[in-house]
């Protein structure tokens, strides 16, 4: 198992190199592990998933209302009969909610028809439109004035953290080269291979993924590639109180207009709730700050949906930049000449389609001249349980008879054990800072931010890793 | 063994929380002679909030003695095992599995403890940056003062170098001596307030032997820096804007109770304060459910969560000997600017809140206020403020007016004028 943080990149040529370790680059890589193939997986920062994929609203859509025809509805549509398999194979959170599509006007509610017509022309073909007293039966505390909805009895909520980790995971047991702190610089293309000058050395590989999200269009560029360019849109989102759960039960989502996707409300496989996101098209691939008129105009918007929820405390801002382009597509182009697939424009839909982006790679590099020898078995894995929906270690006498590490709580918002903790710092993939370690255990993420546990947590964190480092040192 | 096996256990009182207010009750009833008082805390040591704050002004109000905040909740643990109550710690209680039972997590496995009362002292806590919507980035170096001073002072962590500290209040002022405690520099104190909100003397002292400035009548209006911390934008009330150079920032006060496990019992909570409505003996809207110390009054001094403690010992008994549970029928509201008021249900013939009288806070500073007290459009009292009140400090009520209440009327009403 390799995963690489500093020192030289290994002297070898790689039959296929990523770059990016997103919930794209890292489900990539895992597909790829499942051939005898020699696999690097290269990223910028300490840790996967530490772009885009980390700051979504984490639904893992039927793919209902996306553009029939296109390659986004279709890998939409299959990755998430693909990511539901996975998730319940191994323990990734995941809660079949369904979704409301709440009509608050008479435009919105003559919408909804052509909304399940279109569900239809997509593969779906479980949506309903419910009048309002169905829809306020469904979600008492729904605010005054909806007219109708439709629902989207398919739409779900997963944890987009460990839907990465577990990628990555499996890919780096199955011997996928994992090095982060790695950014991929000038590209320089042979006949039989590239050379990616990068801080730590060159990185040699016959073919080439860029799944590189917003920088995609840069990576793409220096291939010699123009056919997109990527404009950040960001989204802005509030996470609230796991006291407020209690106030929604299902996704709901606004019924698309000209202006995009807008505001929802969901709750989240951690229990708590989302009000999100915002959509603003900026130049700044690195704006992931929040705004005072962001988080203004989503409280307005939460506050018609759901008017109890902002009665309730609030536990999280963040932001996330979706990789829009100017096409209304993904931007999945091979070319087969230099064995290189671009993978850009992964918009709004990335987590959800992921696996089957993947498997559409995978036959891509084939459809380059890649021979990837048979399939193999590779080894599953099972993720720790930080959603809700099962217990946690907290909650099994089982585990703490096993080992009493799981019965104290350092996290008390979150009720995060030693144990999790201790078994995240020494998995196959490591955290390497204390917001990695949040997003594998929950630690820090609740309520409190900090308030009771910030230094024990930050304390077991930094043994941990100086213990690493001391045994690093005497290899 | 089961997934979920849990043993089951009674005692007489359960006490949740081992801080200053529920050492004391415990400490009460053991010495009373109740038999099983158990006392649970999540953290691995008890003592409550005191058990990090490593400076003096502990105990002058309950102890009649003034020492450090470690030596403080030594103390009050000391009290309570030699009066003979059972103190666990490392043991979180985790939600209730039928009226007056609790569920607890610990190191030796799940338990289900029923208890004649349970008596609540959870405390109450800062609110972090983001639930004060503070927008920007979201870089290292940002605290709440639990925090930093568990970094510094229980497990001697690095801080950053220059801080801005959020709050001008008495916590506020903590924070600024634990950050040079750390050898970090002070910056700036912020308060949204004309004014700082502790004692002049305090004051005073931090400005001058410290050289920290005050800035008043200014907000944050955004955090940014990648990695960690490099500014502060504030906003002054005339709308100009001006950034702090700072690698950490200290979010103080603004206080929130702790109050999940009386949420999840279905406790109803006063809404200024956000802890459970309780009555002048510490009852809950559940029988059998008392609530002692922060989680009542966000925030107190110890001593005063310490008295609550001792206070509460008189009513947990008269409960154990089956007395019936009527807590007080009537509820008692602040209006703007007052924020809250410490207890808020009474009744009219009971007894008096401790010292005879009732807490309050409000938003804004008003020059020795006129108090009004009403009940269904009636006046029961009228009275000046010998003082001013100042935001984030406790002002206080006469209690006398309460027999005048109308125990089949509404709601009594507080206003400040
Ligand atoms: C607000 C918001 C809400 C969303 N909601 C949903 C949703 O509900 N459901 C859903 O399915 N999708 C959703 N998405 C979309 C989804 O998050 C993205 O499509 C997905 O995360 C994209 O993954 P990625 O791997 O392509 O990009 P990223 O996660 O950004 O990964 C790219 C990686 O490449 C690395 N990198 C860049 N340049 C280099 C270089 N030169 N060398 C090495 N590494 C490099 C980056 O560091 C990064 O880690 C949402 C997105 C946003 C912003
Ligand atoms: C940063 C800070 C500085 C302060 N400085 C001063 C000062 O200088 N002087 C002063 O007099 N006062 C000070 N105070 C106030 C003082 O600390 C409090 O008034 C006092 O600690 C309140 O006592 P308490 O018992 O109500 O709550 P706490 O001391 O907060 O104790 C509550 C206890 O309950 C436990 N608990 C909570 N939930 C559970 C659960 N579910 N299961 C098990 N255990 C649980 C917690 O672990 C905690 O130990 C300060 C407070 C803070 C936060």
């Amino acid at each position: 198992m390799t995963v690489t943080t500093t020192g030289d990149l290994p002297d070898e040529v790689y039959d296929v190199a990523i770059i990016g370790a997103g919930v794209v680059g890292t489900a990539i890589a895992r597909e790829l592990a499942r051939y005898r193939l020699r696999i690097a997986l290269v990223e910028a920062s300490d840790d996967v998933g530490n772009g885009t994929s980390k700051a979504n609203t984490a639904i893992l859509h039927t793919g209902f209302d996306a553009t029939p025809g296109t390659l986004e509805a279709r890998l939409v549509r299959e990755g998430y009969q693909r990511l539901t398999a996975y998730a319940a194979e191994t323990g990734i959170p995941l809660e079949p909610l369904g979704a409301l599509l709440v009509a608050w006007d008479g435009e919105q509610l003559a919408a909804l028809p052509s909304l399940a017509e279109k569900a239809v022309r997509n593969g779906y073909h479980e949506t309903a439109v419910l009048g309002t007293e169905a829809v306020y039966a469904r979600e008492p505390h729904l605010g005054p004035g909806a007219l109708g909805a439709l629902e989207v009895p398919g739409e779900s909520v997963i944890c987009p953290w460990t839907t990465t980790l577990a990628y990555a995971t499996q890919a780096v047991r199955a011997g996928v080269a994992l090095h982060l702190n790695c950014p991929a610089g000038a590209i320089t293309t042979g006949v039989d291979h590239h050379e990616i000058a990068t801080p730590r050395g060159v990185l040699r590989t016959r073919h080439l993924v860029n799944a590189a999200g917003l920088y995609s269009d840069e990576i793409n560029r220096r291939l010699g590639h123009e056919e997109f360019t990527v404009t950040p849109r960001r989204g802005q989102l509030i996470v609230f109180d796991k006291f407020a759960r209690g106030l929604v039960d299902h996704i709901l989502l606004p019924v698309p207009t000209a202006l995009g996707k807008g505001v929802l409300v969901a709750p989240t496989v951690y229990g708590n709730v989302l009000l999100g996101p915002t959509a603003e098209d900026l130049d700044d691939k690195t704006a992931t700050g929040s705004s005072a008129g962001g988080l203004a105009s989503l409280r307005e918007k939460g506050a018609r949906i759901l008017p109890e929820l902002l009665e309730e405390e609030v536990t999280a801002v963040y932001a996330g930049l979706r990789a829009a382009t100017e096409h209304g597509d993904f931007q999945i182009r091979a070319d087969p000449g230099r064995r290189y697939v671009a993978v850009g424009g992964i918009r709004s839909t990335g987590l959800t389609a992921s696996m089957a982006i993947a498997a559409h790679v995978a036959q891509l590099l084939v459809d380059c001249g890649l021979d990837p020898g048979p399939e193999r078995e590779i080894e599953s894995v099972r993720m720790p349980t930080i959603g809700e929906a099962f217990p946690r270690p907290y909650q099994r006498a089982d585990l703490i008879a096993a080992d009493p590490a799981y019965g104290t709580v350092v996290c008390h918002c979150e009720r995060v054990t030693r144990g999790e903790i201790r078994d995240a710092l020494t998995a196959t993939v490591p955290p390497a800072s204390l917001d990695g370690l949040r997003r594998r255990t929950r630690a820090l993420a609740g309520r409190c931010q900090g308030f009771f546990c910030g230094a024990a947590v930050r304390a077991q964190f930094e043994a941990a890793t100086a213990a690493q480092d001391r045994t690093e040192a005497r290899r | 063994m089961t997934p979920t096996d849990r043993t089951h256990r009674t005692v007489d009182v359960l006490v949740v929380g081992a801080g200053p207010a529920g050492l004391a009750v415990a400490a009460r009833l053991a010495a009373a002679g109740v038999d099983r008082v158990e006392v649970l805390d999540r953290e691995q040591r008890a003592g409550g909030i005191p058990r990090h704050c490593d400076h003096t002004g502990f105990g002058l109000r309950d102890l009649r003695r003034v020492m450090t905040g470690p030596d403080y909740a030594r103390h009050h643990i000391a009290a309570a095992i030699r009066a003979g109550a059972v103190l666990r710690t490392g043991v979180t209680a985790t939600g209730w599995a039928a009226p007056r039972t609790v569920d607890v997590t610990g190191p030796t496995g799940l338990e289900r403890i029923t208890a004649t009362a349970v008596v609540l002292a959870t405390g109450a806590r800062e609110r972090p940056r983001s639930a004060r919507l503070v927008p920007g980035t979201r870089p290292a170096g940002v605290f709440t003062t639990g925090q930093l001073q568990q970094a510094v002072h229980v497990h001697h962590q690095s801080v950053g170098r220059r801080a801005v500290i959020v709050g001008a209040e008495r916590v506020s002022y903590s924070a600024v001596a634990t950050l040079r405690r750390a050898g970090a520099e002070v910056a700036a104190m912020v308060t949204d307030q004309p004014r700082h909100q502790t004692h002049p003397a305090r004051h005073l002292g931090t400005r001058l032997r410290h050289g920290v400035p005050l800035v008043t009548g200014a907000t944050v209006a955004e955090l940014t820096g990648r990695v960690r911390l490099e500014s502060v934008r504030l906003r002054h009330r005339d709308g100009r804007t001006a950034a702090i150079g700072c690698d950490t920032v200290v979010f103080t006060g603004d206080w929130i109770p702790d109050h999940e496990l009386a949420r999840s019992a279905g406790i109803a909570l006063d809404p200024g304060t956000r802890g459970p409505a309780t009555d002048a003996e510490f009852r809950t809207g559940e029988p059998g459910v008392f609530a002692v110390g922060n989680l009542l009054h966000p925030v107190e001094t110890a001593d005063i969560a310490a008295l609550d403690g001792r206070f509460a010992a008189a009513p947990v008994l008269r409960h154990l000997t089956g007395v019936p549970w009527t807590p007080g029928p009537l509820p008692v509201r602040v209006e703007a600017p007052l924020l809250w008021i410490s207890p808020n249900r009474l009744t009219p013939d009971g007894p008096r809140p401790p010292h005879g009288r009732f807490t309050l806070r409000t938003e804004r500073f008003l020059t020795r206020p006129v108090l009004t007290v009403s009940q269904d459009g009636r006046t029961l009292h009228r009275g000046r403020l010998p003082h001013t009140a100042a935001p984030n400090r406790p002002f206080h009520l006469p209690a006398d007016w309460i027999a005048g209440a109308d125990a089949h009327g509404g709601p009594v009403r507080i206003t400040a004028d």
